[in-house]
C-alpha cells in the first residue's frame, strides 16, 4: 500500500519535531492550561462516580467481548443496515476508502461535504481526495475548522486545534473570513464562536453530502453513535441528502446497553463530562412519514491493517474509544504536543498504533520516547496496558536490528558486564572510585565525558568517597 | 499532625498485621546506582529492616535487575539477567530494594519473561510473591509504625512512578516521615507527575526530559520546601541534578536516608565539607 493513500507522515522526523516543538512558545502556552485541564477535570468525574472503577473493568470486557467475536458483530451489524435500507462498503485499504467515499459523492454530483471530526478520515487523508475530485469538504467541528482553514493537522484527537492560542486563532479568522466581510479582529472567545457559526451555518445548509465519523457501530440495532459538544454532527447527518458513515473495524459493539457503559466512561476520560452535550444515532435512512434525514445512508467499515492485529500481543490496543485521556495525562505529550508525534495519532495511543499502520521504520521512535511512567494507563478507560504495547515494539524493533547502533553496542557491552559479577564489581568499583575522586571538590559534575546526554541539561552526582555498596558492605560484614 | 494523616494513620494500624517477633531474613536488593552512586542509602535500607527486626544478608552475586535492557527491548539479555537475580535471591523470606522501580521489575515483570519455561516461571513467581519497595515493606509487611530519627527541614516528597502505580506507594513514606522530629512536609502541586527520567530515557530524549525535569524543579522549588525526599535514586539523581543546573539551594536525599537519622550527611550531589563521609553505620 503506497503512503501517498495515507496521510502524509513526518514520524520519521521525531527529533526534529520534538526540537521545533519545545521552541514553540504558542504551543508551550497551550500545553501548559492542557496539562492542568484535562486530568483535574477528569480526576474530579471519576471521584463523582463511585462505580466508575467497575464501569472501567466493565468497558474492558465489552470490548474485549466485541473483538473476539469481530466477525461476527460486524455481520450483525451489515444485516442490520441494510433491512433498515441503508449500504455497507467494506474498505480494505485507505485506498479503498478514498474510493468509495469519492464515487459516493460523484453519484451524488456533490460540491461540498459538511464533515464532522473524524480522526479516520484524517487517516486516509480523505480532504485530500476529495479535493483532487473537486469536491469541496467542509470541517463543520469548530476545532477541525480552524486547522483546515489553516492547512495544519490535528494535534489531539478529541481537541484537534488545543495546540493553538486565541490570538493565533484570532488572526486565522480575520484573514480568511475578511473576504467574508468579517473585516475586526475579535478577541472574545465568544465573538470568535459566533463567526465561526455564522460562517458555518450557510455551508451546512448548501452541503450535498454530510460525512461523520462514530465512536460505536451498534450491531444489535444497526445504528451508528457519535458524540460531539457542538452539535455539529447533527447538522451535518441530517441537512444533506447522502450521510456517510466512515468508522473503522474495532468500533462494533454489541448493543445499545454496552453503549451506555461505553458512553459514560468516554466522556469522564475525554473532558470530565458526565456525558457529552450530543450524543446522536443514527439508524438508517429517512424512513417514510419522517420529516428529516438523510435519504441515502452509507457506513464505509475500514480495516487499514487493523485485523492483522487481531489475535497478536498488540490485540489490546483495538479496545481504544478514543477519549484522548493518555494523551492529556501524558508528560511527553504535555512536552511536546501532537505534532510532534508526526501522524494521525499522537500519544500513547499513537506510539502504540501508528508503528501498526504506517508501518515502525517509518514510526520507530514514537513507542521508545516514554519513560514508561504509566500515568497513561492508570487513566485508559478500557485499561490499555499502554507501556507493555510500547515495550513490545521496542521488542520487535530490537528483534529486527531498527534499534539504533549506539544504543545496540552501548546494550551489548553493558550485558557483557553485568553477566558477570566479578567484573561488573571491578568495574564499578574503578568507576566509583575515579567519579568520587574528581568529583569531590564540586560534589557533582557539569560536564563529563560519554554522559553529555546527560550533562548538557543538568549535572551528574558524584558518588562520595569509601567505595561502592558491596566494597564497604564487605569490609564491614565479611 | 494534620488529621487527615492521623486518620489514615489509625486506619493503616488497624489493618496492618502485628510486627512478628521473629526476625525476617531478609536479602537487600541494593540496586546498581546505589551501589555505585550513593551506598548509604543501602546501609540506610539495612538499618530500617534490621531496627524492624530482620536480619539482612546482602546476596553477593547480585548485579542489576535487568531494566535497561527490558526497556530497550532486548529480551533475551534480560532473561539472562533475571535468571542471575533469581539465582543469587533465593531462599529468603523476603528480597528488598530501596527502589520502586528494581521493586516493581522483580515482583511485576520477572514471571513474564519466562512464558515459555515452566520451571523458570515458577521461580521467577516465587520471588515476584517475595519482592518489595523498602517503604511498601516498611509499613504494609512489618507494620512499621514509627521511626525514631530528626530532620529539621521542610521536606516535599516525589512519588516515583513504578512505585506510585506499579506498587501503591503513596501513603506509606508519608506517614513514616510524619514521625520524624523536626520535620514537616509541604507537598508539591504535581508529585505524581513523572520527572523525567526514565532509564535510559533521559539520555535517548534529552531535550523531552529536559522539559520534563524543568517543570518538575519548578514545582518542586515552588512548594517551599527546603529539602526533596524520593524512594528512587535514578530520579533524585535527575532532579538534584535538573535543580544543582539552575542553582538551586534545595537539598536532595533519598527518604530511607532521612528515617534511618541519616539526614546529616551532605546531600545528593554536593560536597562533604564536614568530613561526614567518614563512614556511615
Amino acid at each position: 500500500m503506497g503512503r501517498a493513500q495515507l496521510m502524509e507522515s513526518t514520524a520519521r522526523d521525531f527529533n526534529d519535531n520534538v526540537d521545533h516543538a519545545l521552541a514553540d512558545p504558542n504551543l508551550q502556552d497551550s500545553l501548559a492550561k492542557l496539562k492542568v485541564g484535562f486530568s483535574e477535570r477528569r480526576r474530579q468525574a471519576a471521584e463523582r462516580l463511585p462505580e466508575f472503577e467497575v464501569l472501567r473493568d466493565r468497558a474492558r470486557d465489552i470490548k474485549n467481548h466485541a473483538l473476539a467475536n469481530l466477525d461476527f458483530y460486524l455481520e450483525e451489524f451489515e444485516r442490520k443496515v441494510l433491512a433498515l435500507g441503508g449500504h455497507v462498503h467494506w474498505a480494505p485499504t485507505a485506498a479503498d476508502a478514498r474510493r468509495i467515499i469519492g464515487e459516493l459523492c460523484q453519484s451524488m454530483g456533490a460540491r461540498t461535504v459538511a464533515k464532522s471530526k473524524s480522526m479516520v478520515a484524517e487517516e486516509i487523508a480523505l480532504n485530500e481526495h476529495l479535493e483532487e475530485l473537486g469536491i469541496a469538504p467542509i470541517e463543520t467541528d469548530l476545532g477541525e475548522y480552524i486547522i483546515q482553514l489553516r492547512r495544519e493537522p490535528p494535534s489531539h484527537i478529541i481537541a484537534p486545534a488545543v495546540h493553538l492560542t486565541k490570538d493565533q486563532v484570532a488572526d486565522t479568522f480575520l484573514e480568511h473570513h475578511a473576504k467574508l466581510g468579517f473585516t475586526k479582529r475579535l478577541t472574545e472567545r465568544n465573538d470568535l464562536v459566533a463567526e465561526a457559526r455564522h460562517v458555518l451555518r450557510q455551508k451546512f445548509l448548501d452541503a450535498d453530502v454530510g460525512l461523520t465519523g462514530a465512536n460505536f457501530l451498534v450491531a444489535e440495532t444497526g445504528s451508528s453513535m457519535l458524540v460531539t459538544n457542538e452539535g455539529n454532527a447533527d447538522l451535518s447527518n441530517t441537512l444533506p441528502r447522502m450521510h456517510i458513515v466512515l468508522a473503522s473495524i474495532e468500533k462494533v459493539i454489541p448493543t445499545l446497553e454496552d453503549a451506555a457503559v461505553l458512553l459514560r466512561v468516554l466522556a469522564r476520560s475525554a473532558t470530565g463530562q458526565e456525558s457529552s452535550a450530543y450524543t446522536t444515532l443514527n439508524t438508517g435512512p429517512k424512513r417514510p412519514g419522517d420529516l428529516d434525514g438523510p435519504e441515502h445512508y452509507h457506513v464505509v467499515i475500514l480495516d487499514n491493517g487493523r485485523s492483522a492485529v487481531l489475535g497478536t500481543e498488540m490485540q489490546e490496543i483495538l479496545r481504544c474509544i478514543r477519549c484522548g485521556a493518555c494523551m492529556n495525562h501524558c508528560p511527553v505529550y504535555g512536552a511536546i504536543g501532537g505534532h510532534a508525534y508526526g501522524w494521525v495519532y499522537p500519544g500513547p495511543l499513537g506510539a502504540v498504533l501508528t508503528p501498526q499502520l504506517i508501518g515502525v521504520e517509518e514510526a520507530g521512535n514514537l513507542p521508545n520516547a516514554s519513560t514508561f511512567c504509566g500515568r497513561c494507563e492508570s487513566v485508559c478507560p478500557v485499561r490499555i496496558p499502554l507501556p507493555k504495547l510500547m515495550r513490545h515494539w521496542r521488542e520487535r524493533e530490537f528483534e529486527r536490528h531498527l534499534t539504533p547502533t549506539a544504543v545496540r553496542q552501548g546494550l551489548a557491552l553493558w550485558s557483557f558486564v553485568a553477566r558477570r559479577p566479578a567484573l561488573y564489581r571491578r568495574l564499578t568499583g574503578l568507576t566509583n572510585r575515579v567519579l568520587a575522586l574528581f568529583g569531590r571538590a564540586e560534589g557533582r559534575y557539569r560536564a563529563l565525558p560519554l554522559a553529555g546526554g546527560w550533562t548538557r541539561f543538568r549535572d551528574l552526582p558524584a558518588p562520595p568517597a569509601g567505595g561502592t555498596f558491596h566494597a564497604q558492605w564487605k569490609k564491614r560484614r565479611p | 499532625m494534620h488529621p487527615i494523616f492521623a486518620t489514615a494513620i489509625l486506619a493503616a494500624v488497624s489493618q496492618s498485621p502485628s510486627p512478628t517477633s521473629r526476625p525476617r531474613r531478609v536479602a537487600l536488593f541494593v540496586t546498581c546506582l546505589v551501589d555505585l552512586f550513593r551506598p548509604s542509602i543501602g546501609f540506610a535500607a539495612v538499618k530500617l529492616l534490621e531496627e524492624a527486626g530482620c536480619t539482612v544478608e546482602v546476596p553477593p552475586l547480585q548485579v542489576c535487575c535487568g531494566q535497561p535492557a527490558y526497556n530497550s527491548g532486548d529480551r533475551a539479555t534480560t532473561r539472562a539477567i533475571a535468571a542471575q537475580v533469581i539465582d543469587a535471591f533465593e531462599g529468603y523470606d523476603a528480597v528488598v530494594a530501596p527502589s520502586g522501580s528494581c521493586g516493581g521489575m522483580l515482583s511485576h515483570h520477572y514471571p513474564g519473561l519466562f512464558d515459555d519455561d515452566p520451571a523458570m516461571k515458577a521461580r521467577a513467581e516465587r520471588l515476584a510473591g517475595r519482592s518489595y519497595e523498602l517503604m511498601a515493606f516498611l509499613v504494609d509487611v512489618l507494620g512499621v509504625k514509627k521511626v525514631s530519627a530528626r530532620y529539621d527541614g521542610t521536606v516535599t516528597y516525589h512519588d516515583s512512578c513504578s512505585g506510585l502505580r506499579e506498587l501503591g506507594v503513596k501513603e506509606q513514606p508519608r506517614w513514616l516521615l510524619e514521625t520524624v522530629q523536626g520535620l514537616s512536609v509541604h507537598e508539591m502541586k504535581t508529585p505524581e507527575v513523572c520527572c523525567g527520567f526514565g532509564g535510559t530515557f533521559c539520555v535517548k530524549y534529552p531535550e523531552i526530559s529536559n522539559a520534563m525535569v524543568g517543570e518538575k524543579s519548578a514545582d518542586i522549588a515552588a512548594s517551599g520546601a527546603d529539602t526533596l525526599l524520593a524512594g528512587d535514586l535514578g530520579c533524585l539523581m535527575n532532579m538534584a541534578g535538573k535543580l544543582q543546573r539552575e542553582g538551586s539551594a534545595i537539598r536532595v536525599r533519598h527518604v530511607a536516608e532521612v528515617l534511618a537519622g541519616m539526614g546529616d550527611l551532605p546531600p545528593i550531589g554536593e560536597p562533604d565539607r564536614d568530613g561526614k563521609w567518614g563512614g556511615p553505620s
